[in-house]
């Protein structure tokens, strides 16, 4: 997983609540067995028509906001089906830091899996970074996830809130499974425990 | 296992029983007693373990299942769509080199993996479940932690059988009284998502609770779980009881004999201790839940199906007041209309949500004696073989084929559209599934989540309509 540290990037506003991972990638791009190369299927029922041409209207058809590495949105952002797909199709399109109100908790932990940094703030400031997003070329946000500030395009400072250890995997762009498999003893330990006998093996001879 | 002297929920028993390690900022370290695992979400995770040289730490608490892309018709041919067949293909090929447990295409016991799970007993009462898909909420209607994760989540279960989690906080929905006759456990969970709306389970565990919810045979629990991720709930938990343990009793995989009573002796303790602490209440009367259908393109748009359409206007946020206005334009419907009357091409019956044989008996009750509509294609598809085929035992199959629906082969099918039953563009269906999403049921599907007795009044009057006016009648 890629390091994220400092971003400096186009936002792009999405003013809508409830944007459901079945809009950020719909079923029918699921069927790869890779996770890479669903950035252009991304959107894909908004950004495209019939005919699979653009549609002009949607924001990341535009410039700047082709190149944003930034999403705006408002409430419940990620809501829906757990597909990992939906954070691989952003990254894959460019995108590294997501800002909403709230976020749907799957999604939420599935874009941390990925170096994507999802950041929580009030509507109320998610209106103001919107403001700052709607300003074209001048969209321009810094994400300095050190320091967990965002500096807006007049310069004034946002701070946000972060997991601490969601933060340093983050930054330090680590894998947690090798984190968790220094812990082997205590698993093996806890499998052995008496008051867990009542746990049934699954064989492939009983399965049928 | 840490004992506490203050009330414990039915969440924070489960949850103290599965701590491995308690990490320095409050992480803990979960134990995942079953992994289930589809065709969808695996490859990149299996993949995963190999660049690593990986083992998979627990192949028989892992059991793998092809549901998602299946076709639904004839399987004695080839799959057709290339993509599809691959994804299976390298299923196959995973669950063969890792030595998983596994339900192939052509099983009798293949199904969706949310109702092969506990129909096989490999989901049990007191168990962590979790599979790569949000729906896994289903099994905690046997009084299990279940949850949906993502793939990273899926390759970290399978390197390490467990999971980094913090505690989520607990929601209990009580639901009292006795619901009115056709109203469902899908019209008492479309009746607390549209009360606590699509995010109102955020950060929570979701029990059920109250003599409603008692009241349900676990069909109808598995109902209910399954939409918790609808109410944005990390998982939804009935506790177990004695209607839990009369269904688990005797399943392939549950325990058997002394194991079964020395489970069940354990099960009992897990029910929520009186005075036990819940961050958020929410209480509903069943005598006030009626059959309820969706209107637009988010869970959360629950009507009564006497109700009206709502209007941008009655809404102050710009931003929500611009979010009606869309989902009427994509659902082709106008503020103010009667939702009762509106026509559909399409009823689907299946899903995780409503594919078991109790969900197929309540439509062809509703369906006996009666035809499709001429304008309507309605298909039935069960949940699993077992299911199609104890309906086919019970003489469902031939009240659903006289009628003219479509009897079909048990998969994921239309609630999602990865195999080739898809709506297609301004297509109306009354489904029961679980999802209204813009696009979830294909490109420009229209979708209104009911019941199996509402989908089934809708195939044969061909319009969203009351069930309870055909129950009325004597056919």
């Amino acid at each position: 997983m890629d390091k994220f540290t400092e971003l400096t990037a186009i936002a792009a506003p999405m003013p809508n609540e409830n944007i459901d991972t079945d809009q950020i990638i719909p079923a029918r791009f699921l069927k790869t067995i890779q996770r890479t190369g669903l950035g252009k299927n991304a959107f894909a029922a908004q950004r495209y028509d019939e005919n699979g041409n653009e549609n002009p209207d949607f924001v990341l058809n535009k410039e700047p906001y082709r190149q944003a590495e930034i999403l705006i949105t408002y409430d419940n952002l990620g809501c829906g089906s757990s597909r990992e797909h939906a954070p691989w199709a952003l990254l894959d399109f460019g995108i590294r830091c997501v800002i909403a109100p709230s976020f749907a908790d799957i999604f939420f932990n599935n874009c941390f899996k990925n170096g994507i940094l999802p950041i929580r703030l009030p509507r109320e400031i998610c209106d103001e970074l919107m403001g700052d997003a709607r300003q074209g070329s001048n969209s321009r946000l810094t994400i300095d996830l050190e320091k967990q500030i965002i500096i807006r395009p007049e310069g004034n400072v946002v701070p946000f809130e972060v997991d601490p250890f969601r933060r340093h995997m983050l930054l330090e762009g680590l894998d947690d499974i090798g984190q968790t498999l220094a812990h082997d003893a205590e698993i093996s330990s806890f499998e052995h425990q008496a008051s867990r006998a009542w746990v049934p093996s699954i064989s492939m001879g009983t399965a049928k | 296992m840490p004992v506490s002297s203050s009330p414990r929920t039915l969440f924070d028993k489960i949850w103290a029983d599965h701590v491995v390690d308690r990490l320095e900022d409050g992480t803990c370290i979960l134990y995942i007693d079953r992994h289930l695992v589809h065709e969808v979400t695996s490859p990149q995770a299996f993949e995963g373990l190999r660049m690593a040289g990986r083992r998979l730490r627990r192949p028989d608490a892992t059991v793998a299942v092809v549901d998602h892309n299946v076709p639904t018709s004839d399987r004695s041919q080839p799959i057709e769509e290339p993509e599809s067949r691959l994804q299976i293909e390298t299923l196959e090929k995973n669950v063969a080199e890792f030595g998983v447990p596994y339900f192939p295409l052509r099983s009798a016991s293949q199904g969706i993996v949310h109702v092969v799970g506990p129909e096989q007993g490999i989901s049990l009462p007191g168990m962590t479940i979790v599979c790569g898909d949000s729906h896994t909420s289903t099994h905690g209607a046997l009084g299990a932690l279940a949850f949906g994760i993502g793939t990273s989540e899926v390759e970290h279960v399978m390197a390490t059988q467990t999971l980094l989690q913090k505690p989520a906080k607990n929601m209990r929905v009580s639901v009292e009284g006795k619901v009115g006759p056709g109203v469902t456990a899908k019209d008492i969970m479309l009746a607390i998502i549209g009360k606590i709306g699509t995010a109102g389970g955020t950060g929570h565990v979701i029990e059920f609770a109250g003599s409603a919810i008692r009241d349900l045979d676990m069909a109808g629990r598995m109902t209910l779980c399954n939409m918790s991720i609808e109410g944005g709930a990390k998982a939804g938990l009935v506790a177990p009881d004695e209607t839990t343990f009369a269904y688990v009793k005797g399943r392939p995989f549950a325990p058997k004999g002394e194991a079964f009573e020395q489970a069940c002796a354990y099960w009992r303790t897990l029910a929520s201790d009186e005075g036990a602490h819940f961050d958020t209440e929410v209480t509903l009367k069943a005598e006030d839940i009626v059959p309820s259908v969706t209107w637009g393109n988010s869970p959360q748009d629950v009507l009564p199906i006497d109700g009206i359409v709502p209007s941008p206007s009655d809404f102050k946020d710009p931003a929500q007041a611009a979010q009606v206005q869309r989902a009427l334009d994509y659902m082709g419907l106008t503020a103010g209309q009667k939702i009762a009357g509106t026509p559909v091409d399409v009823v689907f019956i299946g899903s995780c949500t409503n594919s078991r044989l109790e969900d197929l008996r309540a439509a062809a009750e509703v369906v006996r004696g009666r035809h499709v509509a001429a304008t309507v294609r309605a298909m039935i598809v069960p949940g699993s073989g077992l299911v199609k085929a104890a309906a086919e035992a019970e003489g469902l199959d031939k009240i659903f084929l006289d009628a003219g629906f479509e009897w079909r082969e048990a998969g994921c099918s239309m609630c999602l559209g990865m195999n080739p039953d898809r709506l297609t563009p301004g297509q109306r269906c009354a489904s029961t599934s679980n999802r209204n999403f813009e696009g979830r049921q294909g490109p420009g599907g229209r979708t209104h989540l009911c019941s199996p007795s509402m989908a089934a009044a809708a195939a044969v009057t061909g319009t969203l309509c009351d069930v309870r006016e055909l129950m009325k009648e004597t056919v």
